[in-house]
């Protein structure tokens, strides 16, 4: 019988920090998506209410403890950092744990490396903890959300390292410019 | 010459650079420009055509004589502008268009020739004979005619795009630009103040005024500190907004290592977009010559970049300067320079009303009619109201007036409008949506008018966007009126140039004229007037008054060319950065890659995917001994392969089956639960989309795969469909590609394999089964398909397992006298069956064509299904799939004739998608594309590959040639 060992797509990869950013990638566990049918939120709200969480509007988040409901798409968010509730037949779920690879940027700089990835303006005062968005990073499809001091990138887990590299770039470029 | 106690370099810091070999020095906060001045230099350039010596005309990115090349190790970058570039030290370099040394030019013999080299020459003389012109005239022309030279090599260096947003948007930090960032800043708005210069501060870094009755540049730094300190602005120096777009859009090219050694991280230049809510366009303006008989010499300037090398750079131009002018404003130079010591030998002023009061001579009425020096000025000749005159003079600081630099109102469509009083053309409002010209951009010359709309278009701007600016004391400064009378040229015996950087004179536009090219854009492309990278900053107002002169029309309604982006150029690296190499789009990678390296798989790309080619064993010298043994691994033993990059697509919802029926040509709502089915789905003109499997895990839900390469195709049409046709129907979907890593088990050992690794030993799983299944405790699910012929199995684990379970897998395997096998025997193994791929449904080929009408369900409607009941889509004059056999190796691509026929496109039978050789056959099979096919085999037909040189015999066959019944598969 296999024992079978889970491996991340950046296993291995430690933080990058310059000019006071940091880049590195976080292992989010469990993550599930939750598209609700139609008409049916509001059941969806009910059963996620032990949680602490309901189905966020378009482009915010809700988060409760260590969970996390991030919106993605018209009638789509992820959950995360929790065990999924038996929603029933409100709601298409999928396992969705493996699939993303989430690499977590934080620090001073965090808009000014995101300025030379993704067209959203990321400063604080414009993309606030609460807010969400899906977008481009680089060439890449993405899931943006803003926590305290930090900004959260979810890419495929099949791109992990081309999201690595590209953030990586950016903060490197940045940060020559700083010793120029 | 420095001239000591002027300037704002800094006299402390040496920089060394070379230019065409010589070692100079210069100091930080000179330009290339004002070193080679301050050096001595007057000759930095050959002019485009006639080849004529050039010095440097102007302090700014309108110059059009020194451009220059930079030298970097294995690089080099023509048409630098040296009144932009910064010197550092180490810099390098050289002077570009001549043969021969800049001194001493062959092409020079190109002015000889002047006469016959005006416009519209070369059209008229090398006519013939016509196949001349590509082979040969046309490439002598280019290598005399021109500009510096790219370096062969690819450029190399890092390069950065970004994206900005803002409130306001202020392009210009002189009077206007300054000033409208304080008020704005002040009122809260988030504000960026893009400069083109290495420093803030504009004209009043150049013009040595009093503002508040202090020295500007007192003024100029307490702004810009006062702006640094503020969270809510951004400075942006270095930066030179080149394009307005759509919806407050701007593009800007920032020189971000352009200053300085290269360095392997830091971008040279960085392309931004920056969106803004609202923008003031505080530009300046620009300077216009004056054409008069050889008004290209060097040493002769404009009388502003005059004034800018003395004041800013410290550097005199000449020992005897002359000026000449036909308006007040231009006088300040000649008092600054002679307050400065130099000499100033006369001014002439074309106006013969104007004062004569100053502290040198001046001529009044005045025209220079002839210039001497063959590489710098010597002398000029000309007339005045009393009589002729000739002067000994090596620098002629040139004005004749002032144009609004308004080029970024016009990228939208706008067209400037024409101020008699000013005799230049100013902004139209409302030309640019959000966007506003203030001070010398929109005709206010003087510094007050500068200072007072900049601010006006401030608080505009800011009650626009809903704030208040705070009261605001206007400083005080010089508010001279602007006088001047037109002087667009001066007509002589000899040449007289407009256009310094395309070599065009006063004489080319005439004769345009008489040639009847009277438009103004008919004008410009038979003379190249305002073509140069310049794009007629300092040429284009003059060559069109001449133009209305010559046509007997005005000004305003001779009109002015389009300007366009870029305001000044860009390199395409920049526009193109993050574009290059492997970031010209993102690797994917799959879990079992390290493991498939591990092996020494070469690596082949698959749409984005990287996928193994084959995995080589020792003694094995070409890939194909590889291939086939992987082959003979699934058809007597077992193989393992990764197929985790075939498109997952999680479909659920009470109207999911039935949406299945209408994307798909068969049936899925009636697949019964724990089954899979192979679909086929069309486009909407009727032709093949894509191909699959589609598994039912419950009553409202279903997993559908799709090809590799066109899982993104789908999804993007499955969600078209649902909106576009079943908008209300109840269902979602998502892609789960991601998260299922999933390999193909297939061989007649293929069960026994995975017992070895199931939890739970495997019962009753009939061929099209689909179940969950548990590896090591790990929830997995289990798909009973095969894409090879065999036994096959393919099994999902979560991604993280991905890579633990391959490796397990391939071990096991190779216990049992299989392995892994990679893409090239995947490949055998589906056209051994006969199985398609987007080789053959390339988006031209049909069901009928590919065999599978009858999967098209005539119980139902699906997308696509009237499409492909299109007359000439469903008969024997369609090219069908059909299968080749041959004894001999034959490539895809390759096209099919009936014998005895000629080799000819028209009398081609069809052509080969897909080839390989087939170890289990031991000959040469592929699948085609052959006019009614179907009804051909047995047929030979000639095979003809022009590629390849390949010309034989094939064998039209059924595709199907291992195994037709099926048995193996469903063992």
């Amino acid at each position: 019988m296999p024992e079978l060992i889970a491996k991340t797509a950046l296993d291995g990869q430690g933080a990058l920090t310059l000019i006071g950013t940091t880049l590195a990638p976080v292992d989010l566990g469990i993550i599930t998506s939750i598209a609700p049918f139609a008409g049916q939120v509001k059941a969806i709200d009910t059963a996620l209410k032990p949680l602490g969480l309901s189905f966020p509007p378009p482009n915010t988040t809700a988060a409760s403890g260590a969970a996390r409901l991030v919106w993605t798409g018209p009638d789509q968010a992820l959950l995360i950092g929790a065990d999924a509730p038996d929603l029933g037949t409100a709601a298409a779920t999928t396992d969705q744990s493996g699939g993303w690879s989430a690499l977590r940027l934080s620090g001073a700089r965090v808009a000014d490396v995101m300025a030379r990835l993704c067209p959203l303006d990321f400063r604080p005062s414009a993309f606030a903890p609460g807010q969400a968005a899906r977008a481009q990073l680089g060439h890449m499809n993405a899931v943006f959300w803003a926590e305290k001091d930090a900004l959260m990138i979810l890419t495929f887990r099949s791109m992990a390292q081309t999201a690595w590299d590209e953030c990586a770039h950016a903060l490197t470029a940045l940060a020559a410019r700083a010793g120029a | 010459m420095r001239i000591a106690g002027k300037g704002l370099i800094d006299r402390d810091t040496q920089v060394s650079f070379r230019f065409n070999g010589t070692s100079y020095v210069g100091h930080r906060g000179d330009t290339l420009a004002s070193a080679l001045l301050a050096n001595g230099l007057r000759v930095v350039g050959r002019s485009f055509k006639y080849h004529r010596p050039r010095g440097v005309l102007t302090a700014g990115s309108e110059e059009p004589n020194a451009l220059v090349e930079i030298m970097e190790e294995g690089q080099q970058t023509p048409n630098t502008r040296a009144t932009v570039q910064e010197i550092f030290d180490g810099l390098e370099a050289r002077s570009q268009n001549h043969l021969g040394s800049l001194r001493w030019d062959l092409w020079s013999l190109n002015d000889l020739a002047a006469p016959f080299l005006s416009a519209g020459f070369y059209y008229k003389t090398f006519m013939w004979p016509r196949a001349f012109w590509e082979k040969l005239y046309e490439p002598a022309i280019r290598r005399a005619a021109g500009l510096g030279n790219l370096s062969p090599n690819a450029d190399t260096a890092p390069y950065e795009k970004a994206w900005a947003s803002c409130d306001l948007l202020v392009i210009g930090s002189g009077p206007t630009g300054l000033m409208a960032a304080l008020t704005s800043a002040r009122a809260g708005a988030d504000v960026i103040l893009a400069e083109e210069d290495f420093r803030m501060g504009g004209a009043l870094l150049s013009a040595d005024q009093v503002i508040d009755g202090q020295p500007a540049l007192v003024w100029v730094e307490a702004a810009l500190a006062e702006l640094d300190s503020l969270p809510n602005v951004r400075l942006m120096t270095r930066t030179t907004v080149t394009g307005a777009y759509d919806s407050g859009v701007f593009g800007a090219l920032e020189r971000v290592g352009l200053h300085r050694a290269p360095d392997a991280h830091l971008p040279r230049e960085c392309f931004w977009r920056i969106t803004a809510r609202r923008a003031i366009l505080a530009s300046g303006a620009m300077e216009r010559p004056i054409a008069f008989p050889l008004n290209d010499r060097p040493g002769i300037m404009m009388a502003s970049a005059v004034q800018s090398y003395l004041n800013r750079f410290g550097v005199a131009t000449g020992r005897r300067v002359t000026l000449y002018a036909n308006n007040d404003a231009a006088r300040v130079t000649a008092r600054q320079l002679m307050a400065a010591g130099v000499r100033v030998a006369a001014i002439l002023d074309s106006r013969p009303d104007a004062s004569a009061v100053e502290d040198c001579p001046v001529y009044l009425g005045a025209e220079v009619l002839e210039t001497h020096g063959r590489h710098g000025l010597r002398a000029i000749q000309g007339r005045h109201t009393g009589g002729e005159f000739r002067l000994d003079t090596d620098c002629l600081a040139m004005s004749g007036g002032w144009n609004p630099t308004l080029h970024l109102t016009c990228h939208m469509n706008g067209r400037p409008k024409w101020s008699a009083d000013l005799a230049a053309f100013v902004p139209s409002d409302g030309a640019v949506p959000g966007l506003v010209a203030a001070g010398a951009a929109n005709g206010s010359f003087s510094t007050h008018g500068a200072l007072s709309t900049g601010h006006a278009a401030a608080v505009q701007a800011m009650a626009d966007l809903g704030l208040t600016a705070p009261d605001l004391a206007l400083p005080t400064a010089e508010d001279a009126p602007y006088r001047l009378t037109p002087l667009w040229s001066v007509k002589g015996k000899h040449r007289a140039w407009l256009d310094f950087a395309n070599d065009v004179t006063t004489k080319d536009i005439t004769q345009a004229a008489q040639e009847g090219y009277t438009s103004v854009e008919h004008m410009k492309r038979y003379t190249t007037q305002g073509m140069a990278p310049d794009q007629g900053k300092n040429s284009n107002v003059a060559a069109l008054a001449l133009l209305a002169d010559a046509t007997g029309r005005g000004i305003p309604e001779t009109g002015t060319t389009t300007f366009r982006p870029p305001f000044t150029p860009i390199s395409i690296a920049a526009l193109g950065a993050g574009g290059r190499g492997k970031t010209f789009a993102p690797q994917r990678f799959m879990t079992s890659d390290q493991a498939s390296r591990d092996r020494g798989a070469p690596m082949i790309e698959a749409g984005l995917w990287y996928r193994p080619s084959y995995f080589p064993k020792h003694g094995e010298t070409h890939w194909r001994d590889s291939c086939n043994r992987e082959v003979s691994y699934v058809r007597n033993a077992v193989g393992v392969a990764d197929v985790s990059t075939l498109g997952k697509i999680d479909i659920q919802g009470r109207d999911a089956a039935r949406f299945l029926d209408l994307v798909y040509t068969n049936t899925f709502s009636t697949l019964p639960l724990n089954r899979v089915r192979y679909g086929l789905m069309l486009r909407e003109d009727g032709l093949v989309l894509d191909d699959g499997t589609t598994a039912r895990l419950g009553e409202n839900h279903y997993l559908m795969t799709t090809t590799t390469a066109a899982a993104g195709l789908v999804m993007r049409h499955l969600d078209f469909v649902h909106q576009t046709h079943a908008a209300d129907w109840d269902l979602r979907f998502i892609s789960v590609t991601e998260t299922w890593a999933q390999f193909a088990i297939a061989g007649p050992k293929a069960r026994a394999l995975l017992n070895s690794v199931l939890d739970q030993p495997l019962g009753d799983f009939p061929f099209m089964a689909v179940g969950p299944v548990t590896v090591g405790g790990v929830k997995a699910r289990l798909f009973r398909i095969s894409f090879s012929g065999e036994q096959g199995y393919e099994i999902a684990v979560p991604t993280r397992y991905g890579e633990a379970l391959f490796r397990d897998l391939v071990a096991r395997a190779e216990t049992m006298g299989g392995g892994p096998y990679g893409m090239e025997a995947l490949n055998v193994l589906r056209l051994e069956k006969g199985f398609i791929t987007h080789a053959e449904i390339h988006g031209r080929t049909g069901a009928f064509d590919i065999g599978m009408d009858k999967m098209v369900s005539a119980k139902k409607d699906c997308i696509g299904k009237r499409m492909a009941m299109r007359e000439g889509l469903n008969g024997p004059e369609r090219e069908q799939l059909v299968g080749l056999r041959c004894k001999t190796e034959f490539g895809s691509g390759a096209h099919l004739f009936t014998q005895g026929t000629r080799v000819h496109r028209e009398t081609g039978q069809g052509y080969v998608t897909s080839m390989c050789y087939s170890p289990t056959l031991g000959e040469w099979i592929g699948l085609a594309f052959v006019k009614n096919g179907r009804a051909r085999h047995g047929e030979d037909l000639r095979l003809v590959d022009h590629m390849r040189n390949t010309d034989c015999l094939v064998t039209v066959c059924n595709p199907v040639f291992f195994d037709p019944e099926g048995g193996k598969l469903r063992a």
